[in-house]
């Protein structure tokens, strides 16, 4: 059974149908592409996987250690507890918070001590407390976000606020981590670094990966297979080089071709 | 790093005590008199119901309107206890039932009115705060219609009403320190983000809304046992956006910011009683100033601390020694 199984996946809006008969299977720790051109649906997909958008259609079953949930219609909260974590294109950080509580706060779901214990900083507060606070300098060390960590996040440069939001969704302690355009708005050099520390962290915290880019060094560089989304529908799926030679990806990148005249 | 938070708590202890000593010394040789001492309560249940507006307000982000309305459950549910059975035990009674009472309102109103969001939130509650008004209006068997009840006991001295406001600021204030207040103030900061990192945004918000209403129902209930008299119109939308504006004037998401615009607003109200016939107008002039030098509130989202109070000393004493 593979972690996450999508079957027939379909969301309209309305008269639109944004995503139709998607069906995607991710295996334990693979790393897998999902590229198309603008507006073919892939941030829907996303949403669609963490419950910001109900499907119209379609299941989707995340497959954890044996226990099987069906994730179609939960809450995004839940989904989040079930071990599915994301970023967000258009970076949605606490921009007003530090670097550190914009971490923190991504810990909440782990937290051991209840109302009462908020209210009268028992024991439990302060122990839970002391655990959270270390683990958040741990994470924010491995993104190098340690010398930043009073420092509000909307201060950050780009690059970095791009890497906190990676940060962010890993303090949840996902199993799944869904990243939408990681290196959009990075030169060069930051995309092969962001390289790298995506491969790291998959190793690291036993992640499986699905990302969503148009960076397509990135891509084909990291992903072992890489589906391909056009118009709301799956055209292709394959290896990487599969993906570059496919005729139907070409065109829909390219537009058609016309032939001979 | 235990030695220096004990050190941090036994200061916090003197300071309160402090304070309480030296405020129930004036009341003794009688400095502070019988006039300032209701200028007194009054800062005292404005900063309880500032810094819970401000828990809904500043730090969750829901846009409330109808704070005074759950101060009004808490004084009625208190004023009617203590009518039938004037002792101490029945006003602290009171002022829980009625506290929990205005939870429990604050409850059902929240549930389906937190799905909406700014200006139509503070439309739904500014309705609610008025539903209960007038049907404090129409029950006129129990609470006396329009007259409003009379004659209530005062229990409240400056001993329960320094137990009150110190006890709910710093329940609000070690709530908003915690795992749950930061997953309040995530949900002000971005409500589709939080929701996405595991945060149940409805129960937070609600669980704001509830903690909210509690404690502004016992400043309601403070409030019936000090001042004798109460009636629903004193409970209407512009006693709730008076605690708006200390919110607002204060800093939304500053608890001590709260704290200072309760004191300051009570201040310049007194402070202006020998201009009776300009002095909404200047109080309001004074609300302009600030709100056009400071528009992020006076502290802005930031919180006096002690820490603060001796970097300020050194500055001063920087400046004297520069003269």
């Amino acid at each position: 059974m593979p972690l996450l199984k999508v079957h027939k996946l379909t969301k309209s809006f309305g008269g639109l149908t944004a995503v139709l008969n998607v069906g995607i299977e991710l295996k334990q720790g693979e790393l897998v592409g999902l590229i198309g051109p603008n507006g073919a649906g892939k941030t829907t997909v996303f949403n669609l996987l963490t419950g910001v958008y109900v499907p119209t259609s379609g299941n989707i079953i995340l497959d954890k250690d044996g226990v099987q949930q069906e994730l179609q219609g939960m809450k995004p909260h839940r989904i989040c507890k079930a071990g599915v974590a994301r970023t967000f294109q258009n970076i949605r950080l606490f921009k007003d918070l530090t670097v550190f509580d914009n971490v923190r706060i991504a810990m909440h779901k782990n937290v051991q001590y209840g109302l009462l214990s908020s209210f009268l900083h028992l024991p439990s507060y302060h122990r839970e407390e002391k655990r959270i606070n270390e683990a958040t300098m741990e994470l924010l060390k491995i993104f190098k976000l340690d010398g930043k960590k009073d420092e509000y996040a909307k201060n950050l440069p780009y690059g970095e606020q791009r890497h906190l939001e990676i940060a962010r969704a890993l303090a949840t302690n996902p199993s799944l981590l869904l990243l939408d355009e990681p290196a959009a708005g990075m030169n060069p050099a930051e995309t092969a670094q962001l390289t790298e520390l995506i491969k790291w962290i998959r190793e690291k915290f036993n992640l499986t990966i699905l990302l969503i880019e148009h960076d397509m060094s990135l891509v084909m560089k990291i992903c072992e297979r890489v589906y391909v989304l056009d118009y709301g529908i799956l055209i292709a799926e394959g290896t990487p080089d599969e993906i570059r030679s496919n005729k139907r990806v070409i065109e829909a990148y390219l537009g058609e071709d016309v032939g001979d005249v | 790093m235990k030695g220096k938070l004990s050190a941090q708590f036994i200061r916090r202890l003197v300071l309160i005590v402090l304070t309480y000593g030296v405020v129930q010394l004036l009341i003794s040789v009688n400095i502070i008199n019988d006039y300032l001492q209701a200028t007194l309560t009054t800062i005292c249940i404005n900063i309880i119901l500032a810094v819970s507006l401000n828990l809904i307000t500043g730090f969750t982000g829901q846009f409330s309107l109808g704070h005074a309305g759950f101060m009004s459950i808490g004084a009625y549910t208190c004023a009617l206890i203590i009518l039938k059975n004037p002792t101490i035990p029945h006003f602290l009674l009171g002022t829980l039932l009625g506290a929990l009472l205005a939870a429990l309102v604050g409850f059902l109103v929240g549930l389906p009115t937190l799905r909406l969001r700014g200006d139509y939130l503070a439309i739904a509650t500014l309705g609610m705060a008025e539903i209960i008004r007038i049907l404090f209006i129409n029950m006129d068997n129990i609470t006396n219609g329009p007259r409003g009840l009379s004659g209530i006991p005062r229990f409240v001295n400056w001993t329960w009403l320094f137990i009150f406001t110190v006890g709910t600021v710093l329940l609000i204030r070690n709530f908003l320190n915690s795992s749950h207040g930061r997953a309040c103030i995530a949900i002000r900061e971005d409500e589709i983000a939080a929701e996405t990192m595991g945060i149940n945004t409805t129960w937070y918000k609600v669980l704001a809304f509830v903690i909210g209403a509690f404690c502004a129902g016992i400043a309601g209930a403070l409030y019936a046992s000090y001042f004798y008299f109460i009636k629903p119109d004193i409970f209407g939308f512009l006693k709730s956006v008076d605690i708006l504006v200390m919110v607002v004037l204060g800093g939304m998401g500053s608890i001590s910011g709260s704290i200072l615009a309760a004191i300051l607003l009570a201040v310049i109200s007194t402070l202006l009683q020998s201009f009776s016939e300009i002095r909404m107008i200047l109080y309001a002039l004074i609300l302009i100033v600030i709100m056009i030098f400071r528009p992020q509130g006076l502290l802005g989202s930031k919180e006096i601390s002690l820490s603060m109070f001796s970097r300020l000393g050194k500055f001063f004493a920087f400046e004297k020694e520069a003269k």
